[in-house]
C-alpha cells in the first residue's frame, strides 16, 4: 500500500499530490492536519525542533479556515498523549509567537475544556488539562502569575469543608502532579508566591486523615518497602525536587530550543475559573497507594532505578500506566509500546514495567482492568523480550513469594491465579525445589497456602497426572487429591446407610430417561430422620434423607462432565425446587453438593453457581452455608471465598440490573407524554424502546421488585458479616479461655477474609452502612474486627 | 478522533473465516457475527476438558455454557468447542486476552461465532472429526497423531469407524 519514495518522507509537509478517495478538499486538508499533528514527535528523519517548525509554519497558514479544528486536536492530542504534552505546548507557543490572537483563543478554549473536564468527573483528562495549561507558562504563552491564581483557587477547593476528603485530595494531586512541569518557571520568576502554595499544601497534608491507608495496602509490612500513601509519595517527590531547585532532567522540553522565538511573544492571562461545586452523587478518584517491589540494589548492572522519592520515579511510572491505559485493549501493541519507552535506556525497564504492571494487578479495591489483561500483556512482554523478560518476571515471582506472609489476601489470591496462568503458558517450568523448605511449615502458613492454591488452580487449567509429575516429591502434601466425585452409595459401607437402596433404585430409573415425577417417586417411600418417630410432629420443612439421596445420585450420574451435571439439573429442576423449597433444604442441598464433590472445587464452584442462577438455592442459603460449622476448617481455602464472592456479585448483578431496568422504563415513560416516533439511533436500546411502552402499574411493579432486591442484598451482606463477627468473636473467646495467642494464622486469614468482602463490595455495602454501624458493628466488638469497618468507611469519606 | 493506534488491526474484528452450511446471507452471517457473544474456540487437544475450557475462560466474564465439538461418529471431543458469553463485552475480552495463548499447553485460537445451533456440535470432516483434521500432513499427539488422509495411506485398509 505505501508506495512513498523516501525523499516524500522528509518534505511530508509540503505534499499535496497523494491519491486519495474522493472526498472534499477541506475534509482532506483537515485530514491531514489531524494526521501530522498526531504524529508529531514520533520517529522521524528530521529533528523533533525542524519538524516542530515545519508544522507551526503550516498550521498558521491553515488557521484561518481550520481554526476550531486545530484548538480541538491539539487539545484532544494533549489530553490523549498526556506524555506528549511539552511537545503540544511547545507547539502553541509557536502558534502563539506567530498570531496572539490565536494564543488566546486557545487558552480559552484549553480552560474550557478544563473546566468541562470537571464538571463531569473525567479526573484524569482534567489532570492532563491542567499539566498543559500549566506547560503553556515554560512556553511564553501564560503568566506565571496567571497560573499560580488557578492553582491557589485549585488548592483552596481543598480546604473546603463540608466536602469528601476524596475530592479535596483530588485538587492536591492534581496541583502537585503539574509542579515537575512548571516548578522550574515559578520558582524562577515567583519564588515567595510558590513558597506560599507549598506551605498550603504542606498543611492540608498534615491535616488529612490516612485512615484508608491500610486498606490499601498490598502488604501490612512495612519492610523492604513502604506502601506509601499517594499523596505522601508525591509530596515527598516534590519536596526532594524543590531540593534540587527543581531542576528535573526527565521531561523533554523542546521549547527550550525556541527561546529566542518564544520569549519575543506576548503572554496571556487566564480567565478566573472557579471549579464546580461538589454534589451528591459526585464520584471522586478513590485514594492508592504506591506499589513498590524493586530498588536499586534488585536490579543488575546497568542503568540505576531512580529512588523512590525521585520525581523520575513518579513520571516514569506515570508514562507506564499511561501507557497501559492507552493500550490495554490490544495486548501486542500495549507490550510493543511499553518496551519502546522513549527513555529506556536510562531506566532498567524491565524492572519498571513489570513493577507496573504488578502495581495495577494487585491495586486494591480492584485492578483497573480484568487481571488477563495483565497476565496476557506479561506473556506477550516475554515473547518479545525472551532473553531478558522471563528473568525478571521470575525474580519478581521469587520476591513476591518471599514477601507473600504479609500480602493482602485479595492480591495473594491474585497471584496465585496470576502465577498458575502464566505457567500453564510455559509447560508449568518453575523451579519448584527452591520452595521445598515450605513444606517443614504450618500448612496454613502463607506460603504452603500459597503453593496448595496454585497447585490446585493449576490443576484446574491441566490435569492431575500432569501436576503430580511436575511437582517435587517434598511437595507432594501439597498435590491436590485426584478431583473425583466421592459417592457414598457405591463405595464400601454403603449396604448400612439408609439411602443406598432407593439410591440404586433412582439410578436405574434415570437411567431409564424417567420424567422427573417417577424420580421423586423413587424417593417416596425414604423416611425423614427429622420426624423420627412422631407422627404427629408439625409439618416439617424438608427431608435431608430425600436430598441426600437425589442430589448425591443425580450429580453423580452427571459426573462426566460440567454439561452432563447441567443437564441433569435442567431436566430434574423440579425435583430440586419440589425437595428444596426452604433456606435449610436449600442449606441441606449445597451441603450434599460438596459431600460429593468436595475433592473438586471447581465443580462444587461451577454447581453452586449454576444452581443459584436456576433459582434451585437463594444467595442467602449459600451464605449461611459457607459459614456453617462443617465449612470452618477450610476458611483457609481460596474456593470457599471464590463461593462467597460469585453469590455476593450475582446479588449485586442482580439489584442492578433491576435498577438499570426500572430507570430505563421511568425514562420511556416519560417520553411517552410526547409520543412522537423516535428516528433510529444507532443503539440496540431502539427496539427494546420501541417494543417496551410501560404502563404506570408496570413501573410500580418494577420499583418493588427493586426493592424486594435491595432488601435481599441488604439481608445477605447483614448474614455475611454477622457470621463472620460470630465466628471471630468465638475465636478470640476460646483463645482467650484457654489462653492461647488468638493471632493464628487461621485467625489472621479469616480476618482478611472479612476486610476482602468490604473492600470488593464497597459500592454496594456503602448503602447499608448505617445499619451496619447500629446492629453490628457496635462499640463492644473486638477492636481489630471493629477497625475492619472503620478503615471501610473511611475509603469514600 | 483519529488516536494513531487506531489504525492496529483490532483483535476484536471479524476474520475471514464465513460458515459455509450458515443459512442466509453472507452480510446475515457478518452482521451476527458482528452482534455474537459465541466463540468458536480452535486447536484444542481432543483431550481438553470443558472444565479446562470452564477454568480458563471464566477469567473473561460469567460463561453461559460450554458446547464442546465432538466427532460425528465416535461422539467424543474432536478438537474444537463453543464457549457462549452473556455479554458482548466479555466474548471481546476473550479474543483481546485469550485468542493465541495457551490451553492444555496448545496455541488456541478464538474466533466469533454467528450463534450455535443444534448440529453444529459435530465435525464436518469425512470420518467425522473436524475437516483440517483429514488435510494435515503433520503430526499431532493431541488430535489423534496423523491427518486421516495421510494416516490412511500409511496403515491402509484400517479404517476408523
Amino acid at each position: 500500500m505505501n508506495r512513498r519514495r523516501a525523499h516524500e518522507e522528509e518534505d511530508g509537509y509540503e505534499r499535496l499530490n497523494r491519491k486519495r478517495r474522493r472526498v472534499s478538499e477541506n475534509q482532506e486538508i483537515e485530514d491531514r492536519l489531524e494526521s501530522l499533528i498526531l504524529r508529531v514527535g514520533e520517529k522521524s528523519s528530521s529533528s523533533l525542533e525542524s519538524n516542530l517548525e515545519g508544522l507551526a509554519s503550516v498550521l498558521e497558514a491553515d488557521l484561518s479556515t481550520f481554526r476550531v479544528k486545530i484548538l480541538r486536536i491539539l487539545t484532544e492530542c494533549a489530553i490523549r498523549m498526556p506524555e506528549k504534552c511539552t511537545i503540544y505546548a511547545t507547539l502553541v507557543g509557536l502558534l502563539n509567537a506567530k498570531n496572539y490572537n490565536f494564543g488566546g483563543e486557545f487558552v480559552d478554549y484549553i480552560v474550557k475544556t478544563f473546566k468541562e473536564n470537571l464538571k463531569t468527573g473525567k479526573w484524569n483528562a482534567a489532570r492532563y488539562c491542567l499539566r498543559f495549561i500549566s506547560d503553556l507558562v515554560n512556553c511564553h504563552v501564560l503568566a506565571a502569575s496567571s497560573l499560580l491564581t488557578l492553582l491557589e483557587t485549585l488548592v483552596d477547593c481543598a480546604n473546603e469543608d463540608g466536602v469528601p476528603q476524596v475530592r479535596r485530595d483530588w485538587f492536591v494531586f492534581a496541583v502537585l502532579s503539574t509542579l515537575p512541569w512548571v516548578g522550574r518557571e515559578l520558582y524562577e520568576k515567583k519564588e515567595s508566591q510558590l513558597d506560599h502554595l507549598l506551605v498550603t499544601i504542606d498543611v492540608f497534608l498534615n491535616k488529612r486523615s490516612k485512615k484508608h491507608w491500610p486498606a490499601l495496602k498490598v502488604w501490612s509490612a512495612d519492610v523492604p518497602h513502604l506502601q506509601e500513601e499517594y499523596l505522601d509519595c508525591l509530596w515527598a517527590q516534590i519536596k526532594k525536587l524543590r531540593q534540587d531547585n527543581w531542576s528535573e532532567k526527565h521531561i523533554p522540553r523542546p521549547y527550550l530550543a525556541f527561546d529566542s522565538i518564544l520569549c519575543e511573544a506576548l503572554q496571556h492571562t487566564l480567565p478566573t475559573i472557579q471549579p464546580p461545586p461538589h454534589n451528591d452523587g459526585d464520584n471522586y478518584p478513590m485514594p492508592r497507594v504506591i506499589f513498590r517491589m524493586f530498588d536499586y540494589t534488585d536490579c543488575p548492572d546497568g542503568p540505576v532505578l531512580p529512588g523512590a522519592h525521585s520525581i523520575e520515579r513518579f513520571l516514569i511510572e506515570e508514562h507506564l500506566h499511561n501507557i497501559i491505559e492507552a493500550y490495554h485493549l490490544e495486548r501486542k501493541e500495549c507490550a510493543a509500546q511499553l518496551l519502546c519507552f522513549p527513555y529506556k535506556a536510562k531506566i532498567p525497564l524491565e524492572y519498571c514495567i513489570v513493577e507496573v504492571i504488578f502495581a495495577e494487578l494487585f491495586n486494591l479495591p480492584t485492578p483497573r482492568y480484568l487481571e488477563i489483561c495483565y497476565g496476557s500483556i506479561l506473556i506477550e512482554l516475554c515473547k518479545l523480550q525472551p532473553s531478558t523478560m522471563p528473568q525478571v518476571l521470575a525474580q519478581a515471582t521469587e520476591i513476591l513469594f518471599m514477601r507473600i506472609d504479609t500480602m493482602n489476601i485479595a492480591c495473594f489470591d491474585r497471584l496465585v491465579n496470576w502465577f498458575a496462568y502464566h505457567i500453564s503458558n510455559f509447560q508449568y517450568r518453575w523451579s519448584w525445589d527452591d520452595w521445598e523448605a515450605c513444606a517443614q511449615l504450618d500448612p496454613d502458613h502463607p506460603k504452603p497456602r500459597f503453593i496448595r492454591e496454585v497447585l490446585g488452580k493449576c490443576l484446574r487449567l491441566s490435569y492431575h497426572q500432569r501436576i503430580k509429575d511436575m511437582t517435587p516429591e517434598a511437595l507432594s502434601a501439597f498435590v491436590p487429591l485426584k478431583p473425583e466425585p466421592i459417592y457414598k452409595y457405591s463405595m464400601e459401607g454403603a449396604a448400612s446407610l439408609p439411602g443406598t437402596e432407593a439410591a440404586h433404585q433412582l439410578v436405574v430409573c434415570v437411567r431409564n430417561k424417567c420424567t422427573p415425577e417417577e424420580a421423586l417417586n423413587v424417593l417416596r417411600e425414604l423416611p425423614n430422620p427429622l420426624r423420627e418417630g412422631d407422627s404427629t410432629a408439625a409439618h416439617t420443612a424438608y427431608n435431608p434423607l430425600k436430598i441426600d439421596v437425589f442430589v448425591q445420585t443425580l450429580l453423580n450420574l452427571g459426573s462426566k462432565s460440567i454439561s452432563h451435571s447441567f443437564a441433569a439439573i435442567s431436566k430434574f429442576h423440579y425435583v430440586f425446587k419440589i425437595l428444596a423449597e426452604s433456606e435449610e433444604a436449600q442449606i441441606c442441598v449445597l451441603r450434599n453438593v460438596w459431600e460429593l464433590w468436595q475433592r473438586h472445587s471447581q465443580v462444587v464452584c461451577v454447581l453452586v453457581d449454576k444452581m443459584l442462577k436456576t433459582q434451585i438455592v437463594e444467595c442467602s442459603a449459600v451464605a449461611t452455608w459457607l459459614f456453617s460449622k462443617e465449612m470452618a476448617p477450610y476458611f483457609t481455602h481460596g474456593y470457599l471465598w471464590e463461593i462467597l464472592h460469585l453469590t455476593i456479585d450475582k446479588m449485586n448483578k442482580h439489584v442492578s440490573k433491576l435498577s438499570k431496568e426500572l430507570q430505563e422504563a421511568r425514562e420511556a415513560l416519560a417520553r411517552d407524554e410526547s409520543s412522537s416516533s423516535e428516528s433510529e439511533d444507532e443503539s440496540g436500546n431502539k427496539k427494546k424502546k420501541d417494543q417496551f411502552k410501560p404502563t404506570e402499574e408496570a413501573v410500580e411493579r418494577m420499583e418493588e421488585r427493586l426493592e424486594m432486591a435491595h432488601t435481599d442484598q441488604k439481608r445477605l451482606f447483614l448474614i455475611v458479616f454477622q457470621r463472620f463477627i460470630m465466628i471471630l468473636s468465638e475465636h478470640l473467646v476460646r483463645a482467650d479461655t484457654d489462653a492461647r495467642d488468638p493471632h493464628t494464622h487461621w485467625y489472621r486469614a479469616t480476618l482478611a477474609r472479612l476486610r476482602q468482602v468490604f473492600l470488593l463490595h464497597h459500592e454496594q455495602v456503602q448503602k447499608y452502612s448505617s445499619t451496619l454501624e447500629t446492629l453490628l458493628f457496635t462499640q463492644d466488638l473486638d477492636p481489630h474486627i471493629l477497625d475492619v469497618f472503620h478503615q471501610f468507611i473511611a475509603l469514600t469519606a | 478522533m483519529k488516536r494513531s493506534y487506531d489504525s492496529m488491526s483490532s483483535s476484536v474484528e471479524i476474520s475471514s473465516y464465513r460458515d459455509q452450511h450458515f443459512k442466509g446471507s453472507r452480510s446475515e452471517q457478518e452482521k451476527l457475527l458482528r452482534a455474537s457473544s459465541t466463540l468458536y474456540i480452535g486447536n484444542l487437544s481432543f483431550y481438553t476438558t470443558e472444565e479446562q475450557i470452564y477454568e480458563l475462560f471464566s477469567r473473561c466474564g460469567d460463561i453461559r455454557r460450554v458446547i464442546m465439538g465432538l466427532d460425528k461418529y465416535k461422539k467424543t471431543p474432536c478438537g474444537f468447542c463453543f464457549v457462549e458469553y452473556y455479554t458482548r463485552q466479555d466474548s471481546e475480552n476473550c479474543m483481546r486476552y485469550i485468542n493465541g495463548t495457551r490451553l492444555d499447553d496448545r496455541i488456541i485460537r478464538c474466533d466469533w461465532d454467528a450463534g450455535f445451533i443444534e448440529g453444529r456440535q459435530y465435525g464436518r470432516g469425512k470420518t467425522g472429526g473436524q475437516v483440517r483434521d483429514e488435510y494435515r500432513t503433520d503430526y499431532d499427539g493431541g488430535r489423534g497423531g496423523y491427518g486421516k488422509i495421510i494416516a490412511q495411506k500409511i496403515t491402509p485398509n484400517t479404517l476408523e469407524r
